[in-house]
């Protein structure tokens, strides 16, 4: 309450208006420019939370593996080619599986994967919380109650005996169904979510004020809505991002997905076949597990920084000392 | 310092010893950019039984003002000199303990708006409840009794104590707040902008209502407002505020009568009459002024109507005229132009 | 036939619009409504009752002319702001602007053609304007919906242009800024821009400056004066304040509980008060110049949620004056004087009848 006498007194209208001066309109150079600013407050504002920070640079670190994992192994990581199930030396870092396959080197390229899962799924999971989410809150009555149900049922439906019966009819489904699978049951929660904050913001005046202005809904829903969502989009996408790499790692652990690829989770579901732990051959099965721990915390880090930038209220509070004139 | 306790309307407020004493109070806000003085040296005095108005715009201190005597500031904002004196007693050192202890049976505060300061999850009686055990009160008839004697107090029928807010109207909202603040008969009420949610019908009624209660019960009011014209007819003092600053402070009917401060006249002319001849009005032009950048010398000077060359340079302090206080050089010489 | 004006310094002069509605129907009013009505359904399952907002208004608005419409909360007066500006669909009753039926209405382009023709400013500056882009976007956006016929560039400086005129200069300075960075003040002013961009006949606004400080809503309020003088543009100015619609308005009407209970001229309706609501209404109007006898006999009621209500006038157990007549039979407005009707059993033309 004190705040917003504080700021209606600033004398607002003397402040300058952010970004460059002299920008002409152009819808698109508007959006560059919005884009530039938002970057750059993005930027500030990781550097200045420390949950961001770690886990931004958690993030970086797995998706510069998954991007140049070349340089860093020099191995092919599927080859069964060296001796098998060696331990540790200069020549293999982590050592040998009971194939012959260099275990650093499945680790390095098994980011990608892992990586590409968890965001394909999250980007895709995401979008569709944000159409079934936000259309049912502001188309409301009957279409409202329509997507709920659809979202509600699969909300309800256990992820794993679902998985199980479609494992029994498409054996050797690829990362794809993975993809699907984690999508389909995953965006439900989200989609509640983004449906509860579209609903407050539905009443605002400047949704009636689009619409008197003979706006059609899908843009209202498109243009006037979801720009106002977008911190609560991104945490829900960093929350489901996390959801998807364990989620993941899961089921490739259970044989699901192609057991064939490189990627963390099919790097457990051979050590865990081969016993990995009893064979002494321990990083076979710490390391893939420690890259999942890494992926997922850093976008538990992210998701939590978020939300502190996000709102104000849930910042740690410095208390910036007034001093008293005595 | 503090202002002569001057007439009001009627009855001799304010004659024995004041209740409250505010001296010298300033408020500042830490911010990434510095400190900014959103209350700069404030100083009235308040008797016992007085009604002293407090009005401004957005943005002048009048609420933050508020928090301070009530010992409700919390960072960034911070109490940075002055002090205040109720029944004798400083407040502003006083442990959270000492305060609970005054607060609500000496001291109480009325919320701007009603329905965010009512919790609507829970019925007004429990809500009464809650204050009165948080104060020490045990005994379930005496709360119950009490309830139903402070609503009645302000007009509501007793079976409202078991209504849950939304489903009261405004007005009776604010009223049950009020009751609310009345429980232990306090001696001093602070009332933050009580109605500006209501209609100008719910308005007057709830005035009416305040100023009959207060004259049953003789307490002191502080009442926070924008809307000058609503405490013209209720207040015995009025305090007009500008940029976190006191502008003109002294008898309700000698400040409305002859306005002094170019502000207050200002302020005045902002409201178009109902009687009498339309006159076209301009209201203030400009922008209160960007307390974090404050200009030399005035405050005001930026939007005033009679500024001088020497109100770019000179911050004027309050000068005495006919026992009104006024910040303005141009009673400087002590006589009015 | 309305009362000559006591004032000297008044700014009341009514220029002639600079654009002529090209109308359909250009004798009879800009925009009638003929017995409106909106009801809502309110409770669930077995309580389901009927909220009556809006009950049988009728009431009609000139070209180049601001006409208030005041009423306590829970009046209906948002309500009638919403269906005129098509938001709600009434549950009976027509709507006619230059002799068109709005419910005759069926194409995109005509509905379109509606809104440009009424558009409508909201109360709160700072939740009526999307924060996520500049304030630019509405008014751009109003131009591109509205006026398809302005090039890019032109449509930029319009909006320039329109800026100036509702007293945002520098315009091109303004456009850029966003939501957050404006007064509330300035904020309303963009609500007014928008409008203006369509080329409006009526502009609804509701409570425009109910939210503003005291002291801006004056620059608000000539800001209206001098649309409707320059630009020739009619308002709806909806609001609780008799004394703003005063300040302004050339024509009164006073809602109570969903009906209209008053309206006429506005020096004659407040000079001489028909209703007892309206009586109320003046009565309770604080004047900081004036000084008032509070009586012992101060209305403590509060306007009424209309559900589901039995035939008699809405006012009667609010008002002194009350017969028998009121508790059975619905008052109908009736003109009393040329020009000036009231709803009410006891109301008559000469008789000064003092209610409040």
């Amino acid at each position: 309450m004190a705040s917003t006498e504080l700021s209606a007194g600033l004398g607002t209208p003397i402040t300058p208006s952010t970004g460059q001066p002299g920008i002409q309109p152009g819808r698109a150079r508007d959006a560059a420019a919005r884009t530039g600013v938002a970057l750059g407050r993005l930027f500030a504002a990781l550097r200045s939370n420390r949950k961001a920070s770690a886990g931004a640079i958690l993030l970086a670190f797995v998706v510069i593996l998954a991007a140049v994992p070349g340089l860093i192994a020099h191995d092919p990581p599927r080859a069964e080619i060296y001796g098998r199930s060696l331990g540790p030396s200069s020549a293999h870092l982590f050592g040998t599986t009971v194939y012959g396959q260099d275990i650093f080197s499945q680790f390095i390229w098994g980011a990608r994967e892992t990586l590409i899962i968890a965001v394909v799924s999250g980007v895709l999971s995401t979008t569709l919380s944000v159409i079934m989410g936000v259309a049912a809150a502001y188309l409301g009555g009957v279409a409202d109650s329509g997507l709920n149900l659809v979202t509600d049922t699969l909300l309800v439906i256990p992820s794993f005996p679902l998985l199980l019966i479609i494992a029994a009819y498409l054996p050797n489904s690829g990362v794809a169904v993975l993809i699907a699978i984690l999508v389909i049951t995953g965006y439900s929660y989200g989609a509640r979510q983004l449906r509860a904050q579209a609903l407050s913001l539905r009443r605002r005046d400047y949704l009636e004020a689009a619409r008197v202005r003979g706006e059609r809904t899908a843009y209202i829903i498109a243009v006037e809505i979801i720009p106002n969502m977008t911190p609560l989009i991104v945490a829900s996408f960093l929350g489901i991002a996390v959801y998807n790499v364990l989620f993941s790692a899961g089921l490739q652990f259970i044989g699901f997905g192609n057991p064939n690829s490189v990627s963390w989770g099919t790097m457990l579901y051979w050590a865990q076949n081969n016993e990995a732990l009893a064979i002494g051959q321990y990083l076979w099965a710490l390391m893939p597990g420690l890259g999942i721990a890494i992926l997922g915390a850093a976008f538990a880090l992210l998701n939590y920084a978020f939300d502190e930038i996000g709102n104000p209220a849930l910042r740690p509070v410095r208390r910036l000392r007034v001093k008293r004139a005595r | 310092m503090s202002s002569a306790l001057a007439d009001g309307i009627g009855q001799t407020a304010g004659t024995s010893d004041p209740i409250l004493q505010v001296s010298d109070v300033s408020v500042d806000y830490a911010t990434k950019s510095g400190s900014v003085r959103a209350v700069d040296g404030v100083s009235f005095d308040l008797g016992r039984g007085e009604f002293v108005g407090i009005v401004g715009e957005s943005g002048c201190g009048k609420s933050t003002l508020l928090f301070a005597i009530a010992q409700l500031l919390s960072p960034p904002a911070g109490l940075t000199s002055g002090n205040v004196v109720f029944k004798g007693v400083s407040m502003v050192g006083m442990t959270d303990s000492q305060l609970t202890a005054i607060r609500w049976k000496n001291l109480s505060v009325v919320m701007q708006s009603a329905m965010n300061a009512l919790n609507p999850v829970k019925s007004i009686a429990s809500q009464y409840k809650d204050a009165m055990r948080a104060h020490g009160v045990r005994s379930k008839t005496e709360i119950s009794d009490r309830s139903a004697h402070v609503l009645k107090m302000v007009g509501i029928d007793a079976e409202h104590l078991r209504s849950y807010p939304h489903q009261l109207s405004g007005g009776m909202r604010q009223r049950a707040m009020i009751a609310m603040a009345l429980l232990f008969t306090p001696d001093l009420v602070i009332m933050d902008e009580p109605t500006s949610a209501l209609d100008v019908v719910a308005q007057r009624s709830l005035m009416v209502q305040i100023k009959e209660l207060q004259a049953e019960l003789g307490f002191s009011i502080i009442f926070v407002t924008h809307d000058m014209s609503l405490v013209r007819h209720f207040s015995d003092r009025i305090m007009v505020m500008c940029a976190g600053q006191v502008a003109e402070l002294g008898g309700t009917s000698r400040v409305f009568g002859t306005p002094r401060h170019p502000y207050t006249a200002g302020l005045m002319d902002a409201f178009p009459s109902i009687k009498g001849q339309r006159v076209f009005l301009t209201g203030i032009p400009g922008q209160p002024p960007n307390l974090a950048a404050k200009p030399d010398g005035c405050l005001f000077a930026p939007r005033c109507p009679k500024v001088m060359p020497a109100c770019g340079t000179t911050s004027p302090p309050l000068y005495q005229v006919d026992g009104v206080d006024v910040r303005c050089l141009l009673y400087a010489d002590g006589s009015a132009p | 036939m309305t009362e000559p004006n006591t004032g000297q310094a008044v700014k009341l002069k009514k220029k002639p619009g600079r654009r002529q509605p090209a109308a359909p129907d250009s004798t009879g009013p800009l925009l009638r409504t003929e017995k409106l009505t909106r009801h809502f359904k309110i409770g669930g399952g077995l309580h389901r009752r009927t909220l009556h907002a809006v009950d049988d208004v009728s009431l009609s608005i000139g070209a180049g002319e601001i006409v208030a419409l005041v009423g306590e909360s829970g009046s209906g007066k948002s309500t009638i702001a919403r269906l005129l500006a098509s938001i709600y669909q009434p549950t009976s009753g027509e709507i006619y602007l230059q002799g068109r039926r709005l419910s005759a209405i069926k194409s995109r382009a005509d509905l379109l053609g509606y809104r440009s023709d009424v558009p409508m400013v909201f109360q709160d500056p700072f939740s009526s304007i999307n924060p996520v882009f500049r304030v630019s976007h509405g008014i751009e956006r109003s131009l591109k919906l509205h006026r398809p016929e302005l090039p890019r560039a032109e449509r930029r400086a319009e909006a320039i242009r329109i800026f100036e005129v509702v007293g945002l200069t520098p315009g091109a300075d303004v456009l850029e800024r966003f939501p957050h960075e404006l007064s509330g003040g300035q904020r309303q002013r963009v609500g007014f821009a928008q409008a203006l961009a369509m080329r409006p006949k009526l502009i609804l606004a509701d409570e425009p400056v109910s939210m503003l400080d005291v002291s801006i809503r004056i620059g608000l309020l000539n800001l209206m004066s001098k649309l409707r003088d320059d630009e020739g543009v009619s308002i709806l100015y909806i609001t609780h304040d008799i004394a703003s619609a005063r300040y302004v308005a050339d024509r009164l009407v006073v809602m109570y509980a969903g009906h209209i209970a008053e309206s006429g001229p506005m020096e004659d309706v407040l000079a001489r008060p028909r209703h007892p609501y309206t009586q109320l209404l003046v009565s309770a109007v604080p004047d900081p110049r004036a000084d008032v006898r509070v009586g012992a006999d101060t209305d403590r009621g509060e306007p009424p949620r209309v559900i589901d209500p039995t035939p008699g006038c809405r006012f009667r157990w609010r008002c002194p004056l009350a017969i028998d007549t009121c508790h059975q039979v619905t008052p109908v407005l009736t003109e009393l004087l040329p020009d000036h009707s009231a709803a009410c059993h006891v109301a008559t033309a000469d008789a000064e009848l003092k209610a409040f």
